[in-house]
Order: C-alpha cells, then sequence, then structure tokens
C-alpha cells in the first residue's frame, strides 16, 4: 500500500520551512566557516608546505621534524617548558586562593556583592592595560614592589628583567650555588640548572596572570557552591559536624567537577597566553617568559616563517584539544550537576 | 575574621588600580621618587590632556568603537537568525550544520590564526583595514548555543499562539522571542563588546597604521613610545580602563551572571 500521499499545502509548508532554515543559518555559516572551520584544516594543511611568502614544495612532516628535533627543537622545548611552568605556578595558585574567597563569599553576609564586583574587576580590565601598571609597580629602578621588599630587608629586584630563577637567587642571596645540571648543552642559550627555578621575570608574570584572572574564577566556584543542596549541610550540622568537617568532607567532593572545569578551562587560558607576555616582557629576558603562544608569533609573525609557526601552531593545538575534550566532558557533569 | 580576610584581599585586588591612578596625578619627578609617595603632593591634572595629545587616541577610541558597533550588531544578527533556525525550525542537513558548529568550537583561535593572516592578505587583500577587524567576527559559535538554548526554552503554546494568528516565524521571532531574550542579548552583547574593546593580537597582526588601529594596540604602541614618561603612561591606562570599568558598574550583574553560567575565560 503506498503511503497516503501528503497533502499539497503541508508539502508547501515543509519545503517553505527548509529554506527559511537555511537563509537563516546562511549568513552565520558562510562566516564560520570561512574564518573559523576551515582555516583548523589549512594550518595542518600548511604546515606540511615549505612558504617563503607564497606556498612553496610540499614538505611533508619536515616542518614538524624542524620544531621537534631539529634547528628549532631547543626554543621549540624552552617555549614549551616555559609554558609548562607558568601553568604550574598560576593555575594551583588561582584555585586555592579563588576556592577559599568563594567559600568565604559564600555565606550569607554583608557587602558580599560588592566583595565580589571588585574581585572581578580586574578580570573584566583590559590585559594591554592592566599589564602595563604591573610594569609600573615592577620597574627596577622605581616600582613599589622593591620599596615592598625594602621593608622585609630584601634589597631591588629587577623583576621582569631578570632571567635568573628564583630559587637560584635565594640560595644564591646565602652565597651557594646550584648543581649546574642543565638538559641544554654549556654554550646554549637556555643553558641554566635544573634546581634554578622560573625566572624572576616568569614569576612577575605569573602574579600579574593570577591577579587578573581569580575573579573569573571565584564567579564561578560561587555558581558551583550555589549548586550544592542546602540538604546535605543541614543533615551534616544534624550529625554534629565541625565547620572544617564540612568543607573538606562536603563542599570540596561534592565541588569537585567545578574544580576540574576550573582548572582545565586556567590550563587551556596559560596554554594559549599571548597578550600578557607581549605587553609585560617580550618573552625575555634571556627567552624565559616565551610561551609557546609568543614563540609562535615571534616565529611566524616576526621571522617571517609560516610554515614553522603553523606545525608549532598545530601542535599547541593538539594540546589544547586533549584539554578542551577533557573540559567538555567535565563541563557535561556541571551541568546535570543540579 | 572572615572580613579580615576579605577585605585584605580586596585591598591587594584593588591596589594596582589605585597606584596607577595616583601615578597618572604625579609628575615625571613625584613619579620617580623613592620612596615613593603613596599620595600626590599636587594633582597633576594636565596629565591626561598631555598624554592623550602624545598619541592619537581620539582615532584609536573612534575605530574601537566603529568596529564595536558593527560586530556587536553582525554578530546579534547572524547568531539570533542561526540559533532561531536550530532551535524552533526542522530542516534537510540540520544536524550536520549543527555538527560543524560543534566542530568549530573546539578548534582554537591559535589555529586558524594563521592561516587567517594568509587569507587576508594574500587573497582578500584587506588588511589595515577597519573591515579586516570587523568580518572575521561576523558571527560566533559561542553566542549561537547560548542564544538556541535559551530559545529552545521558550514554551510551544506561544509558537502555536502566534501560528493562529497568523504570524510567521519571523514575526514571531521579532514580537515574542526577542522581547523575551533581553537577558541572554544583554549578556552577548557584553561579552562581545568587551571581546572587542580587549582585541589585541588580530590587530596588531592585521594593521600597521594608526587610522584604523584599536585602543589596546595603541595602548601598547603608547607604552613602547612613551615607557619611560611614567605618570603619562598611567595617565593613558587609567582613560584606556574607564570605559570598561564604568560599563561594569552598571551592567555588573549581567555580565557576572553571563560568566557564571558560560563558564568563558578569555
Amino acid at each position: 500500500m503506498p503511503r497516503p500521499a501528503i497533502g499539497a499545502t503541508r508539502r508547501r509548508r515543509i519545503l517553505a520551512e527548509n529554506l527559511l532554515g537555511y537563509i537563516l543559518v546562511l549568513p552565520a555559516i558562510v562566516i564560520i566557516l570561512i574564518f573559523q572551520f576551515l582555516p583548523g584544516f589549512a594550518a595542518v594543511y600548511m604546515s606540511l608546505f615549505r612558504w617563503d611568502i607564497v606556498q612553496g614544495a610540499f614538505r611533508g612532516l619536515d616542518n614538524y621534524q624542524t620544531v621537534l628535533v631539529g634547528g628549532r627543537a631547543e626554543e621549540f622545548w624552552q617555549s614549551l617548558s616555559v609554558t609548562l611552568t607558568y601553568t604550574l605556578i598560576t593555575v594551583p595558585i588561582e584555585i586555592v586562593i579563588s576556592l577559599v574567597l568563594a567559600y568565604l563569599l559564600f555565606q550569607k553576609m554583608r557587602g558580599r556583592g560588592i566583595y565580589r564586583a571588585l574581585y572581578f574587576l580586574p578580570y573584566i580590565t583590559s590585559v594591554i592595560a592592566a599589564a602595563v601598571i604591573f610594569n609600573w609597580l615592577m620597574n627596577p629602578s622605581y616600582g613599589l614592589f622593591n620599596t615592598l621588599l625594602g621593608f622585609v630587608g630584601i634589597g631591588p629586584q629587577t623583576w621582569l628583567d631578570e632571567p635568573r630563577g628564583i630559587i637560584e637567587l635565594i640560595v644564591g642571596s646565602f652565597g651557594a650555588t646550584l648543581p649546574d645540571w642543565s638538559p641544554f648543552a654549556a654554550g646554549s642559550p637556555f643553558h641554566q640548572s635544573i634546581f634554578a627555578g622560573p625566572s624572576l621575570a616568569l614569576v612577575g608574570v605569573s602574579i600579574y596572570t593570577i591577579w587578573h584572572y581569580i575573579g573569573f574564577q571565584i564567579v564561578i566556584f560561587l555558581a558551583g557552591l550555589g549548586n550544592i543542596s542546602n540538604e546535605y549541610y543541614e543533615a551534616a550540622r544534624l550529625d554534629g559536624a565541625s565547620e572544617r568537617q564540612i568543607f573538606t568532607k562536603i563542599t570540596l567532593p561534592l565541588l569537585s567537577p567545578t574544580t576540574f572545569f576550573v582548572a582545565t578551562i586556567a590550563t587551556i587560558g596559560s596554554l594559549k597566553a599571548f597578550n600578557q607576555i607581549y605587553a609585560m616582557t617580550n618573552g625575555g629576558p634571556l627567552e624565559t617568559t616565551k610561551t609557546l603562544g609568543y614563540e609562535i608569533f615571534h616565529v611566524f609573525f616576526q621571522q617571517g616563517r609560516i610554515d614553522l609557526g603553523a606545525a608549532m601552531a598545530v601542535l599547541l593545538t593538539l594540546m589544547i584539544l586533549v584539554f578542551t575534550v577533557f573540559q567538555f566532558r567535565v563541563a557535561e557533569r556541571r551541568v546535570h550537576y543540579g | 575574621m572572615k572580613h579580615v580576610v576579605l577585605m585584605a584581599v580586596a585591598i591587594v585586588i584593588a591596589f594596582p588600580f589605585y597606584w596607577m591612578i595616583s601615578t597618572a596625578f604625579k609628575s615625571f619627578f613625584e613619579a620617580t621618587q623613592f620612596p615613593p609617595t603613596m599620595f600626590p603632593h599636587e594633582l597633576h591634572f594636565e596629565n591626561f590632556a598631555t598624554a592623550w595629545g602624545d598619541a592619537p587616541w581620539a582615532g584609536f577610541f573612534r575605530n574601537t568603537f566603529l568596529i564595536g558597533i558593527a560586530v556587536t550588531l553582525g554578530e546579534l544578527t547572524t547568531s539570533v537568525l542561526a540559533a532561531y533556525a536550530f532551535a524552533r525550525l526542522s530542516f534537510k542537513g540540520q544536524g550536520a550544520i549543527f555538527f560543524i558548529l560543534l566542530a568549530t568550537y573546539m578548534i582554537p583561535g591559535e589555529a586558524t590564526l594563521i592561516p587567517n593572516f594568509v587569507l587576508v592578505t594574500r587573497y582578500l587583500h584587506i588588511v589595515d583595514t577597519l573591515q579586516v577587524q570587523i568580518i572575521p567576527f561576523l558571527a560566533s559559535v559561542f553566542s549561537i548555543f547560548l542564544l538556541r538554548q535559551h530559545f529552545r526554552s521558550i514554551p510551544n503554546e506561544l509558537a502555536d499562539a502566534a501560528e493562529v494568528d497568523g504570524a510567521g516565524h519571523l514575526r514571531f521571532l521579532w514580537s515574542v522571542v526577542l522581547p523575551l531574550s533581553v537577558p541572554v542579548l544583554v549578556t552577548v552583547t557584553l561579552i562581545t563588546g568587551l571581546g572587542v574593546y580587549d582585541a589585541f593580537q588580530w590587530p596588531l597582526l592585521v594593521t600597521n597604521s594608526d587610522a584604523v588601529r584599536p585602543v589596546q594596540v595603541g595602548m601598547a604602541q603608547f607604552r613602547t613610545e612613551f615607557g619611560a614618561q611614567y605618570h603619562l603612561e598611567m595617565a593613558a591606562a587609567t582613560f584606556v580602563i574607564a570605559p570598561v570599568v564604568l560599563i561594569f558598574l552598571f551592567a555588573q550583574r549581567y555580565l557576572i551572571q553571563g560568566v557564571a553560567r558560560t563558564g568563558i575565560r578569555g
């Protein structure tokens, strides 16, 4: 039996709805395809060729070889190590500070909105202008940070101009030296004891970064705290749990999806770091603050090596993707939570 | 105790802003005095005028304003239309197109930067214009997702009623859906507008004349040229930061809620 034919009016309506659908999505899709979707694949394509202003010969994986083990390997691994160090300094500190502040702010109290707004303020402040303020605070000759160090009896530092590691500086102030072990050969500009720690310059950039982002983290944590049902707290109080037990046994575990979310999103942010590096240090001193985001800019824009830049960008993208997928999973749990 | 901690942190967080303003009012001599003075001895209001006159700030602000208006209106329009189609229409290939959007959401700006740079410099020939800072941003997957989610939550009864009244989809979108979506639209507008105001890397790469450069690139340029004039540098930072702080004061509820709900971190 043939199916009963759909009425002509109904068919016309379906056709019209299809057409309307295409017309409505068209403007957005065209822009997204041209500037956001296809370029993602173009980056991979470009990284397989040689580029001298225009596209050159096919090179297969040669660009990757140059970046990972060849002539550019040293600067690539240095920038990757800077990026990871920067992540390891900023992300845990941001999380601890913002978690504690969110927990304090979550309880009903006077002036809560004012505190929250104030903590959030740095996050909406333009990165370039805010970084300029921190450059001034860390000025080697006139900066306020050195004045503060002077109060506790520490001599002036050169902050963003200081390539030496902070552990090296601290040990050095006691007249000791660190063992001269380094993954980079003795003549390399990156040669530095593995115990030296992050350069003071990188610590300076990290201080700025933490200041800039904790307000964002606090808002996310506050949302997460709001998703925890009050019943758990009431039940725990009835059972005579202390505030501390409530925090460690109820708040922290139930907040863990939010914490993971904040951690991945902050990690992705630091993998991408560019603006603050550009404004504060230009990747220096001695490339100790040159993150991968800055290195890509340097290689492709300042040195004009589009091919090597594309290869590095693809590698960075793969790293970011790992965290993005992870974040998607966690985000899903976060949404289903309440 | 709690208040002591919160207050101490508030002071630490606010202090850089205070120091910026304080330095902006000092003379060069006082700004470079050691030890630094907490309050300016005299208020040098003329620093702001000097800093403003040292670089084409009016042009930088005008450019950012024009780009901001164009991007925000354009992005809002394309996103509303697309979000409506995904939320309330069904058409062939809808799933496939939506999948492209999802995939796009996973591609970070770092991957698209170099191809886009080559595209606008070698093929489209629109470098060093306002358009090059506008066109790539006329659509946003993130805004589409946010609006679509909201449009879906609008009760079907309203759509049915509109149909009975003989209103087509566009009419329904304009006179029912949009008025019900004002808070989301405000959030999208604020996030987009702030994004334009903060835009730095792309304009740095694709512009080279002051005539089209936006505020943040102007700020970075000012720092390079007048970096040793600390008081002027802080005066410039003050007027670069002031607009966002003002907007934040009026719209903080929308912004904070938007961030809490969406979890985007710029």
